[in-house]
């Protein structure tokens, strides 16, 4: 099993050029080989979405992907979620509305929610709730983390109102 | 009331940080991906470790072929027991207690093994892939032995001349014989807790590393209890505890489960030594749910002795404690809570428990959020519940009459837990219990579900009492420094499981010294940092080490005024400290001076010094006879799925009197979260294993957490009205308040629901176990019958 392939990730932007074992799964290529560790593992069979980055334009699970099955293709983590110094909405929002404990399945949620208010602005409280429930989170009962995407939805909302406006 | 202590003033004017629900200092990196999880730690050249678990519950090890997973490229070592024939097994945290030794787990099975995840073997190679490839090659034979797989079955051989009743554990004091003669009525109940845990998101992980150049052995990986794991590795492998440093890294969660030392962190210490490289070990999630301590599994046989009137004269309980494979470094502390708390908020004449401590083919099992503690609330209001039923009194009634009162505090009782005689210490329960049920209004939700029982619903309202116990002491200390920038370092022997601990205590320190807490860099579980440490457990973090931080930055707070008033050349009394600067308070304006510039004037060659020892710096220390018991009611509202059996929580509330909160925001998220896992173990999470003793939820598609849609908000009614007497800052305990009763108030509330008194004696009340009992009463019970017809209409 010993055979490595070469794998070209991109990785918020910047381009990695791995040496991988075609097993090997996408999270473990992206903390491993592009030492980008903010994304976690948490169950590694595709339950709990602690490991959950966009890949494309779409929230996936990196611990049910393979490296290879990335290549080439746009893959956003947590790291890339703040515009330089300035945080993501959602990641203020989580701070202010203590969303987050340990912060371990935190990254997976501020992907989860990022990719779910990227390709939705006005997506509705029920289909909200229903992306939010597709991970898990052992510290917070789940309530915070709530009020922080809805606070942050409703930034996200104001800001392209404003930006209609001009 | 700091004037008093000091000597010095503190001003009304200063910004107070105490109270206040200000943002955590934990969350920058975290939102980030900036977080140091032991899995993000890595060091060169470090080897990786697999471990071989067994596939049978209970039997002789014939032989371990190691060969080939040796033979294969990429591996550097595997060990079986043999290769490490000089460590012993796991030691318990608390020292030696002899007659638990024949029970305590080998780092490797020795001669037989006991659960499905009993490590048997260790593969060392250079990449965890390899690892795992080494460890399939791994064959092991085994010689089956009979299984115990109950504890409340007869105990089986654990070995020749030992069986697996391993303690025996009795508390009590009264006449109990002679209150069940006299007894107008007798109730008696069984009931049952389900195997479940705590399970993290993050699984464990460990990493050794020794540095021969200085014979130093650093475990990475630590949590909860980094000294005291310290202490137990020096004892087990011969060493100099001031030779070891164990490091916490961030962790994530940990509820009790997460940073006892585990064979697992042994094997990674000695591989690092003998192989002389790093060695990692990352836990995957099937072995999590094998191998981590599992915990909560009891049946009680209880009876209650009653007066006419419903006063409680005497509780007698006799309960089987599902152990697991061995003993772990808890020994006997459940039990022994178990035990000691049962009571809880009631006036009980007379007493008596008695646990068997027996062990099973399973998982070891230890302590969980609220350890003895979400058992006995479960089994104590059910009993309560039950003589309401029996005497044909209102369930709140009956707490009325045999709950302690605030005229009978503080109150003693002749039992123990975690060692120490128990005292409740302040406390208004009927008080608090009477806020709880008229902020969930409690008599309108009774009507309104009596009026959707007659329609055709399953809805029901139940409540329980609790009272927790927090703050284990006996002392804690910290190191409080100001460094010549003004920046604030606290170091603790505390630890952060990701509660917020730096923050509260970042907001202590802050106070004291009328600084921005956002200044104060709070160290943590770092051995090499402090010598002393208890760690975060038993709901104690807050309560002890923002007690010696309390006293700690009081002292530095006295010295920086005390070279100042040299400095500024003003009397002591004139001078506060007001946003990092020492300032006159007798004038409008004048001279001031910084933190960072008296701890210049602090530095060992600096000529301001005179006679006081360098550095603006102070030790502060807090010890404490008795831990502080908090108490709480919880409300629920549920709907039952008559098809299903399944459970809606439809409304919750949680009443708590923390003595005083530090941070309300923080101990609102700690109750929140407590409640969720609390649903866990009342309604979904179990630890099943088939008769062969093989776990059936080992995967998180069999071992179900709650997620958003099973954790409802909850209405929290925080409240302050009875601080400790026993620390400086009435501070009490808030890491397990919100799990505490969720089993006892549920479990109330679907027996409300389902209207057949005393039908649920099982937790978790899954829909499985549910469906059973509406299926077997349907015929005899009213309400249930009600909706039969209803369909034969419809």
């Amino acid at each position: 099993m010993s055979d490595k392939v070469e794998v070209r990730l991109t990785v918020n932007g910047r381009d990695y050029a791995i040496l991988v074992e075609p097993r090997k799964t996408l999270v473990d290529a992206i903390r491993e080989d592009c030492g980008q560790t903010g994304t976690h593992i948490g169950c590694e069979h595709g339950i709990c979405g602690a490991c959950t980055v966009i890949v494309d334009d779409e929230a996936v699970r990196s611990c049910l992907m393979f490296a290879v099955q990335a290549a080439g293709r746009r893959i956003r983590t947590v790291e890339g979620l703040a515009d330089g110094d300035k945080l993501h909405p959602l990641q203020r929002a989580f701070m202010e509305h203590h969303g987050l404990q340990c912060g371990f399945c935190t990254p997976g949620f501020l992907m989860l929610a990022a990719n779910a208010l990227e390709r939705n602005p006005d997506i509705d409280d029920e289909e909200l709730l229903d992306v939010l429930a597709s991970n898990l989170c052992r510290c917070t009962g789940y309530q915070n983390i709530v009020k922080a995407v809805r606070a942050a939805a409703m930034e996200v909302r104001g800001a392209r109102a404003d930006v209609g406006r001009r | 009331m700091v004037e008093a202590q000091t000597g010095c003033r503190v001003s009304q004017k200063r910004t107070n940080w105490i109270g206040r629900s200000v943002q955590r200092l934990e969350d920058g990196p975290l939102v980030r991906g900036r977080g140091r999880f032991v899995g993000d730690i890595a060091f060169p050249h470090q080897l990786h470790m697999r471990v071989v678990r067994s596939n049978h519950a209970h039997g002789k090890i014939v032989s371990v072929d190691v060969e080939a997973a040796r033979r294969l490229p990429g591996v550097v070592a595997v060990w079986t027991a043999a290769d490490i024939p000089d460590i012993p097994p796991v030691d318990f945290r608390e020292g030696r207690i002899e007659k638990l030794e024949p029970y305590r787990q080998p780092v490797l099975a020795t001669e037989r093994v006991r659960y499905i995840g009993d490590p048997v073997a260790a593969v060392f190679a250079q990449d965890p892939y390899v690892a795992e490839d080494a460890a399939d090659l791994v064959a092991i034979e085994i010689d089956e032995l009979p299984l115990v797989l109950r504890a409340d079955q007869d105990p089986g051989e654990f070995s020749p001349g030992r069986n697996t009743e391993a303690a025996i554990v009795r508390q009590g004091y009264g006449d109990v014989a002679a209150a069940f003669q006299t007894a107008a009525a007798v109730v008696e109940l069984d009931l049952s807790i389900g195997r479940h845990s705590g399970v993290p998101l993050e699984t464990r992980g460990a990493i050794g590393v020794y540095d021969a150049a200085r014979d130093i052995l650093e475990l990475h990986g630590a949590a909860k209890v980094p000294h005291r794991n310290r202490d137990l590795l020096a004892r087990m492998l011969g060493r100099p505890p001031s030779s070891i440093h164990v490091h916490e890294s961030h962790v994530g969660g940990g509820f009790g489960i997460r940073g006892e030392l585990y064979p697992e962190d042994v094997l990674v210490c000695v591989a690092a030594m003998r192989l002389g490289r790093p060695v990692k070990w990352i836990e995957d999630r099937r072995e999590h749910l094998l191998a981590a301590n599992h915990s909560r599994q009891q049946r009680h046989k209880i009876r209650a002795a009653v007066s006419r009137d419903g006063s409680i004269l005497a509780i007698d309980d006799e309960f089987f404690h599902d152990q697991g494979a061995y003993v772990r470094t808890h020994a006997t502390r459940v039990v022994m809570m178990t035990c000691g708390i049962l009571p809880g908020p009631y006036r009980v004449p007379a007493y008596r428990a008695i646990g068997h401590f027996r062990l099973t083919n399973k998982t070891p099992a230890a302590t969980y959020r609220a350890p003895g503690r979400f058992e006995t609330t479960f089994v104590r209001e059910r009993l309560i519940d039950a003589i309401a039923a029996k005497l044909g009194v209102d369930p709140i009634e009956i707490r009325r009459r045999n709950t302690i009162t605030a005229q009978e505090m503080p109150y003693a009782r002749p039992l123990e837990a975690l060692g120490e005689e128990i005292h409740y210490d302040s406390g208004d329960y009927l008080g608090l219990m009477d806020k709880v049920l008229a902020r969930a209004g409690w008599d309108a939700e009774r009507k309104n579900a009596q009026r959707r029982r007659a329609a055709g619903e399953l809805v029901g309202v139940g409540m329980a009492m609790f009272v927790e116990k927090s703050g284990l002491g006996p002392a804690d200390g910290v190191r409080i420094s100001v460094d010549t920038s003004g920046s604030v370092e606290v170091v603790t022997g505390g630890a952060s499981l990701g509660q917020g601990f730096e923050t509260v205590i970042a907001q202590v320190c802050a106070e004291i010294l009328s600084v921005d807490y956002r200044s104060v860099r709070v160290v943590h579980g770092q051995t090499d940092r402090i010598e002393f440490g208890i760690g975060a457990h038993a709901s104690r973090a807050t309560v002890m080490t923002a007690s010696a931080t309390h006293a700690a930055a009081l002292k530095v707070r006295q010295k920086a005024i005390d070279v100042a008033a040299e400095l500024l050349q003003a009397p002591l009394e004139a001078l506060d400290i007001l946003d990092g600067r020492v300032v006159r308070v007798d004038r409008a304006s004048g001279p001031s001076i910084s933190l960072g510039d008296l701890a210049a004037n602090l530095a060992p060659t600096a000529k301001g010094r005179g006679g006081r020892e360098p550095g603006l710096t102070a030790e502060g220390w807090f010890h404490v006879e008795h831990q502080v018991y908090p108490y709480g009611s919880h409300v629920a509202v549920v709907r039952v799925d008559r098809d299903t059996g399944s459970v809606a929580i439809e409304r919750y509330v949680i009443g708590y009197d923390i003595g005083r909160a530090i941070n309300p925001m923080l101990v609102k998220g700690q109750i929140l979260g407590g409640f969720a896992q609390g649903v866990g173990g009342a309604l979904m999470e179990e630890f099943l294993y088939n008769d062969r003793g093989e776990p059936l939820c080992v995967t998180f598609a069999d071992y179900l957490l709650p997620g958003l849609q099973q954790a409802p908000d909850v209405d929290v009614l925080l409240t302050e009205e009875a601080p400790s007497p026993l620390n400086p800052l009435g501070i009490k305990g808030a890491g397990e308040s919100g799990i505490t009763a969720v089993g006892a108030a549920i479990a109330s509330a679907i027996e409300d629901a389902i209207g057949i008194p005393g039908a649920i004696t099982e937790l978790p009340v899954t829909p499985q176990r549910l469906k059973q009992i509406l299926d077997s009463r349907r015929e005899t019970s009213p309400t249930l019958c009600r909706r039969t017809t209803g369909e034969a209409h419809a």
